[in-house]
């Protein structure tokens, strides 16, 4: 019993100068998400001028749009990370507040991509129509579903939070991984407004 | 004790208020620098995507920097060899599918 104490302690000791293997094993399954949308994009790069006779992105795709949703995307990584500070200095209130900003941007994110697909499908331009829109739809919805399922998390880390006054260890690496994930999607964004949008609108 | 380290743990492996604003000012300019090019068309279509190519990658460099605290250091060792190994798999999918499916369209007259 004696032994296992010690062994614990070492171990314990080891961690500190150590990322945490709870989050080196979140970084990893990150970077296989990284080989689904490298998938998808490679998808796209390909069928992006097959247009069966359809509409092309320039006649499609609106800057408006494009410019809030990516606006409100890299606001929420600044506001996650301001959440994130708060957290190393054991703010727990600072830290739902933050969360519960970063989850209205989210939405809002989220509320504009919705919007855009209702108008594109209700216009004839839906996922059905040619080879680029299928392409266009299956990569741009599993970033939005990734999204969703980054509001769920968050909301779940906030109802965690709720009536504690200190973040453990646990709790700590719960926040690095959604931290990883949340600035994770903004990277893939900027893949996509820049190789789907713009490329598409130029 | 583990509440005491984290808290006084070194900002530089979690980042701070500045390093935030940092990347985020980058992250802002970068991003209307690729908008402004696509939208202005001073250079030719070619040149266009090559222009808002790099400044993709440099943003997202910005952001694997100031919000994923990606660094050199001995503890993200491991970190670093996964996301080498993906970034060089990822290259080589997309580059290898457009380079064949490119091929073949050309080969089988299909456009």
């Amino acid at each position: 019993m004696a032994h296992d104490t010690t062994l614990t302690d070492a171990h314990g000791h080891d961690d500190h100068h150590h990322e945490s293997p709870v989050v080196f094993g979140f970084w990893v399954y990150l970077m296989t998400d990284c080989i689904i949308f490298g998938t998808l994009f490679a998808v796209f790069a390909v069928l992006h001028d097959q247009f069966a006779g359809g509409p092309t992105g320039k006649e499609l795709f609106e800057i408006g749009g494009l410019a809030a949703e990516t606006a409100l995307l890299l606001v929420s990584s600044i506001t996650y990370g301001f959440g994130m500070i708060a957290a190393h200095k054991q703010e727990v209130n600072k830290v739902i507040m933050w969360l519960g900003v970063t989850f209205l941007l989210g939405a809002g994110f989220l509320g504009l991509e919705i919007n855009e697909f209702r108008h594109l499908i209700a216009d004839g331009a839906g996922p059905d129509r040619s080879a680029f829109l299928s392409a266009f739809f299956t990569l741009v919805s599993t970033h939005g579903l990734h999204v969703s399922f980054g509001l769920l998390w968050i909301v779940t880390l906030m109802v965690q939070l709720s009536g504690t006054t200190e973040i453990p260890e646990r709790m700590m690496n719960k926040l690095t991984c959604l931290s990883l994930f949340w600035h994770f999607l903004d990277i893939v964004w900027i893949c996509v407004f820049t190789f789907v949008y713009l490329a598409s609108m130029m | 004790m583990s509440t005491e380290h984290s808290a006084a743990h070194d900002s530089a492996s979690h980042g701070s208020v500045s390093s935030y604003v940092t990347g985020f000012i980058l992250a802002v300019i970068l991003t209307v620098a690729a908008f402004g090019v696509a939208f202005s068309h001073a250079l030719s279509p070619s040149g266009t995507l090559m222009a808002i190519t790099v400044l993709a990658v440099i943003q997202v460099l910005v952001h694997l920097h100031y919000f994923l605290h990606m660094s050199v250091s001995p503890e993200k060792r491991w970190d670093n060899q996964v996301f080498i190994f993906t970034g060089l798999f990822v290259f080589i999918l997309i580059v290898g599918t457009i380079f064949i499916m490119v091929n073949t369209s050309t080969n089988m007259m299909s456009r």
